[in-house]
C-alpha cells in the first residue's frame, strides 16, 4: 500500500469532517451568533482578555496542544497494524476530539472565559470539580515521569541528536535577550533562531555525544533522566521570558516545520507502507486492541488536556464566536494531521517487513525510536539527506515538544504543591515546592523501571487520566445542551464511548501491574479507576438533573 | 503602490509573530508586575499601617497618586475593609 494513498485519503477525511461535519455541528447543535459578544471583548483587559486574529489564535491554541503525546500514541499503537491506528486517529479527530476541543471552547465563550474546572463546580457540581483537580494533578505527574524516559531513550539510541537538544537551550535563551534587553525585529531574530537551530543538528550530527558506560552505578538512561529532571527543575524556576518563553516560541516553528518537512518526503519519495493493516502477528505480552487502542492514542484522537487549554486561554481571546469553529475545531485537525505523520512514519519509513518487526518486538518498543528511525528514512528517500541526518532532525524534533511540556508541567505542578500546601496551613518556597515535584517525578519515573526503561509501561496510563478528563469536558457540555433543549448525542456518544473504553482499559492495567507486582502503578490505577467511577456517576445525574430541568443554567443565548 | 502593499503585509506578518510569540505569557509578565506593584504599595503605606519606614517622607507625597489603586490592593492583600480609618474607600 502506498503512503501517498492513506496520507491523501487521511487528509481527505480530516478537510471533509471539517468542512461539512465542524459546519453541522457549528449551524446546528452549538449554533454560533456572530453578534455574540465574547469574553475577549467583554472583559477585555490587555492581559487575559484579548481579542486576537483568528489565524493567530489556532497557531497558538495549535501549538499548546500539540506536542510529543500525538507522536508517541500512534508510533505505539501501530504494533496492531496501521489501520486501527489510522481508523481511531482520523474517525476520533473528526467525530471526538473535533467536537471536544470546539464544545470546551463554546462553552467556556458562553460562560464568561471560565475554565472547565470551574465550570465542572457550576454545572456539575463541586465534588466534580475537586475530581478534576485529582486528575490534572496525575496527568501533569505522569506526563512529566513519561516524557522523561521517552527523551533519555531517544538520547541513547541517538547521540547525533544530544548537541542540538542541549544546544537549543543556549538558542532559546539568546532569542529572549536579543528580543527582550536588545529590541531586536522578532522576524529576523526567528530566522536566525531557527538556522542554528538546523546548524546545529549538523554539528550534532558530526559529533555524537555517549554517556559512560556506569556512574555511580547508573547506566546512560538513567543519567539522562537525572540530568533532564535537574535541567526541568533549574527550567521552572527561571524568569518565563529568559527560557520558557523563547523555547516555546522555537518549538512552534519547529512544529510547522516538521511537519511541513514530513509530509512534503512522503509527497517526494512516496515510500511503501511495510506494516501489515491488521497485525495478526502481535509479540507475546502484547494487550489486546480492545480497549488499549483508544487510551494508547489520546492525543490525537481525542485528548482531555485540550479542553484546558480550550477552556483556559484560548476562549478570552476568542474575537467572534464563530472563530471556535476554526480555531477549535480546526485545532484538532491539525493534532490529526501530526498523528497522521506519525502512523506514516512508524508504517513506511522502514524497508521490509522484518525491519518493522524487529522494531515492534515487545509492546512499547517501537514508540519515538521507530518514528525517529522511519521519518529519517521517509525524509532521506524525499530530499536526498542521510538517513541518520533525517532522524537526528526528527529525534530533535521529538525531544524539544516532550521538553517544553516537561518545563511547563513541573511548573503547573510546583504551583499545585505549593497550593496545596497553603491548604494545609504552611508556606512552601519555590525551591522545595519544585524539589517536592521532582521527587513525585522521580519516583514515578524510576517506580515502573529500575532503570527507567519501563517507564513506558506508564503511557496506556496517561492516555487513560487525559481520556478522564475528556470525558468530563464531553459531559459539561452534553449537561449544557440538554439544558437548551439542543440534541446531545453528538457529545453524549463519545463520551460513553470513552468512559467505557477507559474503565475497561483500567482494569485490564490493573491484572498487568498485579502480575507485575508493580504497586506504585497498581494504586495509581485504583485512584484513577476510582474517579473513572466517579465521573460517569457524576455525568449520569448531571445529565439526569438537567433532563428534568434543574441543573444550573449555562451559555444562555 | 505594490511597495506599499509589500511593506504592509511585512508589517502584519511581524505583528502575527509578535502576537505568537507574547501572548502565551502575558498573564504570567502581568502578574509578576502586579506583585512588584503590590509590595511598592506596601511599601508607599507601611507606616500608615503602623510599619516603620525610614523612607516616609519620601514616601508620603506619593500616597496621592496611589489612593486610586487602594482599595484594589487591600481586598487583594485578604482585607476586606479599608485597615486606614482616614482612608474609607469601601
Amino acid at each position: 500500500m502506498s503512503s501517498i494513498a492513506l496520507l491523501l485519503v487521511g487528509l481527505g477525511m480530516l478537510t471533509a469532517g471539517y468542512l461539512f461535519y465542524s459546519k453541522f455541528i457549528a449551524e446546528r447543535i452549538y449554533q454560533l451568533d456572530p453578534d455574540f459578544r465574547t469574553p475577549a471583548h467583554e472583559f477585555r483587559d490587555g492581559v487575559d482578555y484579548v481579542p486576537t486574529n483568528k489565524f493567530v489564535l489556532w497557531g497558538h491554541h495549535f501549538t499548546s496542544v500539540a506536542g510529543a503525546a500525538p507522536i508517541v500514541g500512534p508510533a505505539i499503537a501501530v504494533i496492531w497494524g496501521w489501520g486501527p491506528a489510522f481508523a481511531w486517529v482520523i474517525l476520533g479527530t473528526i467525530f471526538f476530539a473535533g467536537v471536544h476541543d470546539f464544545g470546551a471552547l463554546w462553552a467556556s465563550v458562553r460562560n464568561k472565559g471560565k475554565s472547565i474546572g470551574t465550570l465542572t463546580g457550576n454545572v456539575i457540581g463541586n465534588r466534580a470539580r475537586n475530581l478534576f483537580l485529582v486528575v490534572i494533578f496525575l496527568l501533569l505527574l505522569m506526563v512529566n515521569a513519561a516524557f522523561a524516559v521517552v527523551i533519555s531513550n531517544l538520547l541513547v539510541a541517538r547521540p547525533t541528536a544530544v548537541i542540538p537538544t542541549w544546544g537549543a537551550i543556549v538558542v532559546a535563551v539568546i532569542i529572549g535577550q536579543l528580543i527582550y534587553r536588545y529590541k531586536m525585529s522578532l522576524l529576523w531574530v526567528s530566522i536566525v533562531g531557527v538556522v542554528a537551530l538546523y546548524a546545529l543538528i549538523f554539528v550534532g550530527y558530526a559529533y555524537p555525544i555517549v554517556l559512560p558506560e556506569s556512574v555511580l552505578g547508573l547506566g546512560p538512561r538513567s543519567q539522562w533522566i537525572l540530568l533532564l529532571f535537574v535541567y526541568a527543575g533549574v527550567a521552572s524556576m527561571l524568569p518565563v521570558w529568559v527560557l520558557l518563553q523563547p523555547r516555546d516560541y522555537i518549538n512552534g516553528l519547529q512544529l510547522f516545520l516538521g511537519l511541513g518537512l514530513l509530509y512534503v518526503a512522503v509527497l517526494i519519495g512516496a515510500p511503501d507502507i511495510v506494516a501489515p493493516a491488521f497485525n495478526d502477528n502481535v509479540p507475546a505480552g502484547t494487550p489486546s486492541l480492545v480497549p488499549l487502542l483508544f487510551v494508547t492514542i489520546a492525543c490525537g484522537a481525542i485528548s482531555g488536556f485540550h479542553g484546558l487549554v480550550s477552556s483556559g486561554t484560548t476562549s478570552k481571546q476568542l474575537d467572534k464566536e464563530t472563530d471556535a469553529r476554526f480555531v477549535g475545531y480546526f485545532g484538532s485537525v491539525g493534532e490529526g494531521m501530526l498523528a497522521l505523520a506519525a502512523i506514516i512514519c512508524t508504517t513506511a519509513g522502514f524497508a521490509t517487513l522484518a525491519d518493522w518487526e524487529a522494531m515492534y518486538s515487545k509492546f512499547g518498543g517501537g514508540s519515538l525510536a521507530a518514528f525517529v528511525q522511519g521519518g529519517g528514512a521517509i525524509l532521506a528517500g524525499g530530499f536526498g539527506m542521510p538517513e541518520d541526518l533525517g532522524a537526528t532532525i526528527l529525534a530533535v524534533m521529538a525531544i524539544l515538544f516532550a521538553a517544553t511540556t516537561m518545563d511547563t508541567g513541573l511548573r503547573l505542578q510546583r504551583f499545585v504543591v505549593q497550593e496545596a500546601a497553603e491548604i494545609a496551613g504552611f508556606k512552601v518556597n519555590v525551591v522545595f515546592s519544585t524539589l517536592i515535584a521532582l521527587g513525585f517525578c522521580l519516583a514515578l519515573a524510576f517506580g515502573a523501571g529500575a532503570d527507567g526503561a519501563g517507564g513506558m509501561i506508564i503511557w496506556p496510563l496517561f492516555g487513560t487520566t487525559n481520556q478522564l478528563m475528556a470525558g468530563l469536558t464531553l459531559s459539561i457540555i452534553s449537561v449544557i445542551l440538554i439544558r437548551q433543549g439542543r440534541p446531545a448525542v453528538f457529545t453524549a456518544v463519545p463520551l460513553a464511548f470513552l468512559l467505557t473504553m477507559s474503565i475497561y482499559a483500567l482494569l485490564v492495567q490493573l491484572g498487568q501491574f498485579y502480575a507485575q507486582k508493580n504497586w506504585l502503578l497498581l494504586v495509581m490505577d485504583i485512584v484513577i479507576l476510582l474517579a473513572a467511577l466517579w465521573v460517569a456517576l457524576e455525568a449520569a445525574i448531571a445529565m439526569g438533573r438537567g433532563a428534568k430541568g434543574t441543573a444550573p443554567v449555562a451559555a444562555k443565548r | 503602490m505594490g511597495e506599499d502593499r509589500r511593506s504592509g503585509r511585512w508589517r502584519e506578518i511581524s505583528a502575527g509573530l509578535r502576537e505568537f510569540y507574547v501572548a502565551p505569557y502575558r498573564r504570567t509578565f502581568a502578574r509578576a508586575q502586579r506583585e512588584e506593584d503590590d509590595l511598592f504599595m506596601l511599601l508607599v503605606f507601611a507606616e500608615t499601617l503602623g510599619v516603620p519606614n525610614p523612607a516616609a517622607w519620601y514616601t508620603l507625597e506619593l500616597m496621592p497618586l496611589l489612593y486610586e489603586r487602594f482599595h484594589d490592593w487591600h481586598r487583594r492583600m485578604g482585607m476586606e475593609h479599608s485597615p486606614l480609618d482616614h482612608l474609607r474607600c469601601c
